[in-house]
């Protein structure tokens, strides 16, 4: 009986949940690679942080990936003047709404504001930025297959070279190849969206290392309160 | 047993600890609250897994209190954007999250512990109607319980605005236009609740004073009330008899034990387990699948951006698909107001349960099939209808909501019949352990 209710309660989701029309590329990387988190905050630095700022976070924070203040400041520092600032982008939003139509989001927190039913935000970013396409009817010349009519265009191209989109298959296909071999790419990207998860919330390694104490601690409080119970309880009939 | 009187003023035995408590027990009930709020309350032997709720809401509510006390330390209610083109509120939020010292702890526990109130609160109420809490002579208990639900929903309402995400935007939105659809005083209304013409800094400053002043003072006053009801006429239990009737030589319930110290080391162990379920969500899921923290919510609100569908939080949506399930104008008012109407009646209807329930017995133990069956439909009834509310619009999901929204009523508005038709058991004369 308790079967069948549970059953008959789950099953309107199961058949309601199905249905997400857009695919993501599974990201295969992850937060706790310290090298990889370095190289995709050189990506950043270079080629985001022109026209996006990440104004909650702060360039002395790049030190918890195991660099230097030294480093910071040499490698990923071009335009701020203190290690305490916070990642801005010279040009005002203001300008930016002007020159392209919307200001270019900040992108502090867009691994979070990304992740939807059809995968994490991760998932939608890795994806995202392979997708571009060439599109003549398009402005800046390029077009996304997973965010259509985009106002950016492809910052990477030089690196990935030129896709254009199979009408027949609706797959893209490289057409004027880039400096790096696909699979070259699709690992620089992966590194890239990995320093945008861990941008996120830097302190989410830390959070789940803490988590796991307060779970232990909480735990040992549970054998000394559950004993404590059972004494005064003892009379209780 | 009244709960706070008729104890016997405390005499010093002749220590300084002594002479003090003297002193302010003659200016103060102090012993006189001890015992009969604590040492000599006494509470049936028999309560069950359903019973920690009620303490478990008492502790969310410490929780949310005092990390809402160290939130508003730093949480700035400005709808003005800054010099990275951010609304201040927004970005007081992260700047919690990143620059406060444990700052993300704190607010990760307070956007926790609204789902968790739900949570508890909800399985509270379901306890209730297990085990006819609500009935004589308890109704005034449950009346003020559902003043507390009420309360809370609002506290949740004008809390989920102060990010000022797109959720937070867009569903205040929502459901500060539902007003407008109230015959005559609707329009003018929502334009007093926002402050403004639309959602805005005005709105974002109002809600912020009802959420950290005006709903948590009510709500503290309702829960003193819900609590003094209670030691006053005595706890149910889950056989539903009441354990006054039979006392011992002393004068105290056979089936009493005083509720501390023998229930204050049991919800210890209820608390200690909480906190391990609290922490699995705050340090390793803090989004809770996006149902505790939505997504959409990462990004700045923008007036100008509508997101495609716009879904409340999750402890809202059985009533949101209420709303939507009606379609239909009647008497020359449109659907809207209907679906107000039916919002709102679908969390107030609980209020009369009290006077709904015609069965002999209160205890689910000794009610019949009917009662089971009927009580189970209702539970997968609230599932079905809160999963409705999460997902956008759809010709099936509206259809299944319009059925079960027409059990829902119907299980409160044909109670005085249903109930009393079922086969019961005898009730003993003592609770069984």
């Amino acid at each position: 009986m308790k079967k069948f209710l549970m059953a008959l309660l789950f099953a309107p989701l199961t058949a309601l949940a199905s249905g997400a029309a857009l695919h993501l590329d599974k990201w295969p990387g992850s937060v706790s690679d310290k090298a990889a988190l370095q190289n995709g905050a050189k990506l950043f630095v270079n080629y985001c942080l022109n026209c996006h700022g990440a104004s909650y976070m702060r360039y002395n924070k790049l030190m918890d990936l195991g660099l230097t203040e030294q480093e910071v400041k040499d490698n990923l520092m071009f335009t701020a003047e203190k290690i305490g600032e916070q990642m801005r982008v010279a040009a005002r939003t203001d300008e930016q709404k002007q020159w392209f139509g919307a200001a270019p989001p900040d992108l502090s927190v867009i691994s979070r504001a990304r992740a939807s039913e059809a995968g994490s935000g991760a998932d939608w970013l890795y994806t995202y930025l392979r997708s571009f396409y060439r599109d003549d009817k398009r402005p800046t010349g390029w077009n996304n297959v997973v965010f259509e009519n985009v106002g950016m265009p492809h910052i990477l191209y030089g690196l990935q070279g030129q896709q254009v989109l199979n009408h027949e298959t609706h797959k893209l296909e490289l057409a004027v190849p880039g400096t790096m071999q696909p699979a070259e790419f699709d690992k620089a990207v992966s590194d890239l969206v990995g320093y945008l998860v861990w941008m996120a919330e830097p302190g989410q390694e830390f959070r789940k290392t803490l988590g796991v104490g307060v779970l232990i601690f909480l735990a040992l409080l549970f054998v000394l309160a559950y004993a404590l119970k059972k004494e005064y309880w003892k009379d209780v009939h | 047993m009244a709960a706070n009187t008729n104890f016997e003023k405390y005499k010093s035995n002749g220590t300084l600890a002594g002479n003090v408590l003297e002193w302010v027990d003659a200016r103060f009930p102090a012993t006189s609250m001890w015992k009969g709020h604590l040492s000599e309350y006494y509470a049936p032997k028999n309560f069950n897994f359903w019973y920690f709720f009620g303490s478990l809401a008492l502790l969310v509510l410490v929780i949310q209190i005092v990390t809402g006390i160290f939130l508003v330390m730093h949480y700035k209610p400005d709808a003005a954007v800054n010099a990275n083109g951010v609304p201040v509120a927004f970005a007081s939020v992260e700047y919690i999250m990143r620059d406060v010292p444990w700052g993300w702890l704190i607010r990760y526990m307070h956007s926790t512990g609204a789902s968790a109130f739900f949570i508890v609160v909800y399985l509270h109420m379901f306890r209730g109607l297990l085990y006819g809490s609500y009935r004589k002579p308890r109704e005034l208990i449950w009346l003020f319980g559902v003043g507390i639900f009420l309360c809370l929903m609002g506290e949740a309402f004008f809390g989920y605005l102060l990010p000022w995400g797109q959720m937070s935007f867009w569903g205040a939105q929502v459901i500060v236009n539902l007003f407008s659809a109230l015959p005559v005083v609707g329009p003018d209304l929502s334009i007093l609740i926002r402050g403004d013409f639309v959602v805005g800094d005005a709105t974002l400053n109002r809600f912020f004073s009802f959420h950290v002043i005006a709903f948590p003072l009510v709500l503290l006053g309702l829960v003193a009330a819900h609590i003094l009801a209670l030691h006053e006429v005595g706890s149910n239990n889950p056989d539903g008899v009441e354990i006054k009737k039979l006392k011992g030589e002393d004068g105290h319930p056979l089936d009493g034990i005083p509720f501390h110290p023998y229930y204050t080391v049991k919800d210890i162990v209820g608390v200690v387990v909480f906190l391990m379920v609290f922490s699995l969500v705050v340090f390793f899921a803090p989004e809770g699948g996006g149902y505790f923290l939505e997504y959409n919510n990462f990004f700045p609100a923008d007036p100008l951006k509508t997101p495609p569908h716009i879904a409340p939080v999750w402890y809202f949506t059985p009533y949101y698909s209420i709303l939507r399930a009606m379609v239909w104008n009647f008497f020359g008012l449109p659907a809207k107001f209907w679906g107000v109407v039916g919002m709102g009646a679908s969390v107030v209807i609980f209020a009369f349960l009290p006077w709904l329930d015609r069965s002999p017995v209160k205890s689910i133990r000794y009610r019949g099939p009917i009662y089971k069956t009927l009580l189970a439909i209702f539970v997968v009834v609230f599932f079905i209808l809160g999963y409705l509310g999460t997902q956008p619009p759809s010709f099936w999901g509206e259809k299944i909501s319009q059925v079960c929204t027409v059990f829902y009523f119907g299980f409160f508005l044909a109670m005085p019949w249903w109930s009393r038709m079922d086969k019961f058991k005898p009730e003993p004369d003592r609770v069984t352990m």
